[in-house]
């Protein structure tokens, strides 16, 4: 199987579907693994969607280097067995994708290593499988016990269930069990107006609202055959930074109350709120719904909000700078911090983590940079790494990346003159291109956002697929834990902040 | 230490003194006005993306409302938000505001349960249940005991246990999913207790009201002591709230 001659698309494009090029299994998956063993590309979605009684599978392969995203697909017969051979086992990132697709369809991947249920989403094929008959790990012997945790937790959090195989004090095994938060998000797009689903996107995590909202109003103009215009780009790149700045100061904060240092939690809480107020004094809501709308924003960057903007950050960043660098230097947070939660290189690898879960580990993973949206095609946002993959790493990195977004910002400032009269007021009245597949991807302060959607020949959307960054990470976290206590839990946890409505959907 | 010290004095005093009359600025969407302008009412409830118009009279349901702004935006001679965010109530009825209204949202002093002024007023232990909530509620209610609002000051703090709270506050439109947790969670709460909804998906389901994926059954067993709207519901509109509910006046 030749992969030079797959059909290659650009990061926030649509193609017709008749481009897609549909392979038998044995060449989808060559194609697949070929490209997947490559160190610059990695899947950004797998999905399957119903076409007529057949099953039609779509991935999508980015590739770094060349900036591009390569679709593959096949289609699975009505009347064909349905099993096929699991790529899991070579190229293993792709687990979590043939699990949702199994759940969703009862589709079997042969040999693939746990086929358990993603989500229990409410239609999925299998209705004897309940969130409470999970088959959990289990191992037989005296010397060890299990300890479980959740759905709900001791804090003002998500649910989620935590199971725990220890030896003693010592952690050989965690398995996170979702999908309590499952609202039955994907669907929904399907049955709403645009309206509704700008609403709804909004509501897919309400700690990315910027991130996903973005990728969804991306994903429906490109369908729809608009571009917003330069004001209204920059403006969606602005609050993704805003919106990246406030949690990682948020997650900083919460490090500090697991490592028991109360200035710190305190005050980066302080800082947070500095951040998130100035985005309700733009748009009303301290999380950023309501600014971002198909086609426009009712909330365009002003002048005045600029010079607000600066002076904040000005503020913001001589306390942030203060408080971090304090707390670099405190040797019980770096006692707390250091070694804790480590995943190498190559691990971050084998499992297919993406953005800061990424980085942390030296894997550089950033669609600003590898498959960027206008505005940072216009201003460059160069990444970083962080080395040890610890919860250290995790620290360091979100004290960096913030940095990096307040001189990006101020980059944008200076060098681009917003005005408020080239915004333009929403439209919802869009018709999409009939027959369509288009993809959009943003780096949210997790990592990276997929949205995919397809039209039929009337231009009616029938299939809307999201993919939070989460989806690739939760496993990463499960993997940290080994061999630590589970006292080390939250802070490890903390250090990830991974999404639970996100991956539940 | 001097340097957590200078920290301190760099910070300055962070909290806000009163919480009953802070001000917020436009264009944060607090409770809204609706005049008696006459105007196309079938259009004007057509904005709306969750239903949350109803008409003759006109009518802003704020259990339903996202706070989006869109109906304000359409016909502004109609619909403004004023930045009033005390919108918190006990009666669901209350959070309707009708054409031509203007008067403050309040909690009804003469529905709410005589024990709960009686044992709640100096101390409030809540547990926070979120059954599949967004994690926007869940981060405001936690920013309600941060240094800003420290609604700490008042006695009224989240519980890790339901064993050692005084009631329940959930978020979200309650997944199917969360539904029995959710029953265990409260179950385990001793009596007296209170039940507090917070945000639009909670109060009504929000965006996913029709989704077959949520079920609110449980509702309709439990007595709800507060309702607090918004999307997420801003910090100033929950403490407020549980004050109202809890303190004398
Ligand atoms: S602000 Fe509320 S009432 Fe107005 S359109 Fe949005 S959800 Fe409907």
């Amino acid at each position: 199987m030749q992969t030079d001659n797959i059909l290659r698309i650009k990061n926030n494009s649509s193609v017709d579907l008749s481009e897609i090029i549909i392979l038998s299994y044995e060449a989808f998956s060559e194609a697949a693994i070929q490209l997947l063993k490559e160190e610059q590309n990695h899947c950004v979605s797998y999905f399957a969607y119903r076409k007529e009684n057949d099953l039609q599978f779509l991935m999508a392969v980015a590739d770094d280097n060349h900036h591009d995203i390569a679709i593959i697909s096949h289609l699975l017969k009505d009347g064909e067995t349905q099993a096929l051979e699991s790529l899991t086992p070579a190229i293993f990132a792709l687990h979590i994708f043939e699990r949702e697709i199994h759940e969703n369809f009862g589709v079997d991947f042969i040999n693939h290593p746990w086929l358990k249920p993603v989500r229990f989403s409410h239609d999925r094929f299998n209705q004897n499988s309940t969130i409470n008959n999970y088959p959990f790990y289990s191992i037989k012997s005296h010397e060890l016990h299990e300890v479980g945790v959740g759905p709900i937790h001791a804090g003002v959090i998500e649910p989620g269930h935590f199971r725990f195989t220890c030896n003693g004090e010592n952690v050989l095994h965690l398995e996170i069990q979702l999908g309590w938060q499952h609202r039955g998000v994907e669907p929904l797009f399907l049955k709403k107006n645009n309206l509704q689903r700008n609403l709804l996107a909004e509501n897919i995590a309400g700690d990315t609202v910027i991130g996903h909202t973005w990728t969804f109003a991306q994903t429906m103009e490109t369908l729809a055959g608009i571009t917003v215009t330069e004001q209204t780009q920059m403006e969606r790149a602005l609050a993704l930074e805003l919106e990246r700045m406030a949690i990682h100061t948020g997650d900083i904060g919460a490090l500090c109350v697991d490592a028991a240092y109360h200035l710190g939690a305190q005050v980066f809480g302080i800082l947070r709120t500095a951040i998130i107020n100035f985005t309700q004094s733009w748009c009303g809501n301290r999380f950023g719904k309501s600014l971002i709308r198909l086609g426009g924003t009712y909330f365009p960057f002003t002048e005045e909000l600029k010079q607000d903007l600066l002076q904040i950050l000005a503020r913001y960043e001589k306390q942030f700078l203060e408080m971090s660098h304090l707390t670099y230097r405190l040797p019980s947070v770096q006692n707390r911090f250091d070694f804790v939660g480590n995943i190498t290189t190559q691990q971050a690898r084998l499992l297919g983590t993406v953005g800061l879960s990424a980085r942390m580990s030296q894997v550089v993973r950033d669609i600003r940079v590898s498959h960027p949206a206008y505005a940072y095609q216009r201003f460059p946002y160069e990444t970083m790494v962080a080395e040890k993959g610890d919860v250290f790493a995790r620290f360091l990195l979100k004290r960096k990346e913030i940095k990096r977004s307040i001189a990006w910002i101020r980059n944008l400032m200076e060098h681009f003159s917003f005005d408020a009269s080239q915004t333009k007021k929403p439209v919802y009245n869009l018709r999409l291109k009939p027959n369509h597949f288009a993809l959009s991807l943003t780096e949210g302060w997790r990592g990276e956002i997929c949205h995919c959607a397809l039209t039929d020949q009337n231009g009616a959307l029938k299939h809307y697929k999201i993919k939070d960054p989460s989806m690739h990470n939760w496993k990463s976290l499960e993997l940290s834990l080994r061999n630590l206590e589970i006292s080390d839990f939250p802070i490890n946890n903390k250090s990830y902040n991974l999404s639970y409505c996100g991956h539940d959907l | 230490m001097i340097e957590e010290i200078k920290i301190l004095i760099h910070n300055g005093r962070q909290y806000i003194p009163d919480l009953r009359n802070a001000k917020l600025k436009s264009p944060f969407r607090g409770r809204p006005e609706i005049s008696t302008a006459k105007l196309d009412e079938q259009a004007l409830a057509a904005v709306c993306p969750l239903g949350a118009i109803y008409l003759n009279p006109v009518r802003l349901d704020m259990g339903k409302c996202a706070f989006c702004g869109e109906c304000a935006f359409a016909f502004p001679e109609k619909i403004k938000f004023t930045t009033d965010f005390r919108i918190s109530s006990n009666k669901r009825e209350d959070l309707i505001v009708k054409e031509g209204d203007s008067h403050e949202i309040r909690v009804d002093e003469s529905s709410i349960r005589p024990e709960i002024k009686k044992i709640f007023s100096k101390s409030l232990k809540l547990r926070q249940v979120s059954a599949g909530g967004d994690n926007s509620c869940e981060t405001e209610l936690g920013a309600c005991g941060n240094a800003n609002f420290d609604m700490g000051r008042f006695g009224i703090e989240f519980t890790a246990s339901p064993r050692h709270a005084d009631g329940i506050v959930v978020t979200g439109p309650i997944s199917e999913n969360m539904a029995e947790p959710l029953q265990i969670a409260w179950e385990a709460i001793p009596e007296p207790k209170i039940f507090v909804l917070c945000g639009v998906d909670a109060i009504s389901g929000g965006i996913f009201a029709d989704s077959p994926a949520i079920n609110r059954s449980f509702l309709e067993k439990v007595h709800v002591d507060l309702f607090i709207p918004g999307n997420p519901s801003h910090p100033l509109t929950i403490i407020n709230g549980l004050l109202d509910l809890t303190r004398s006046k």
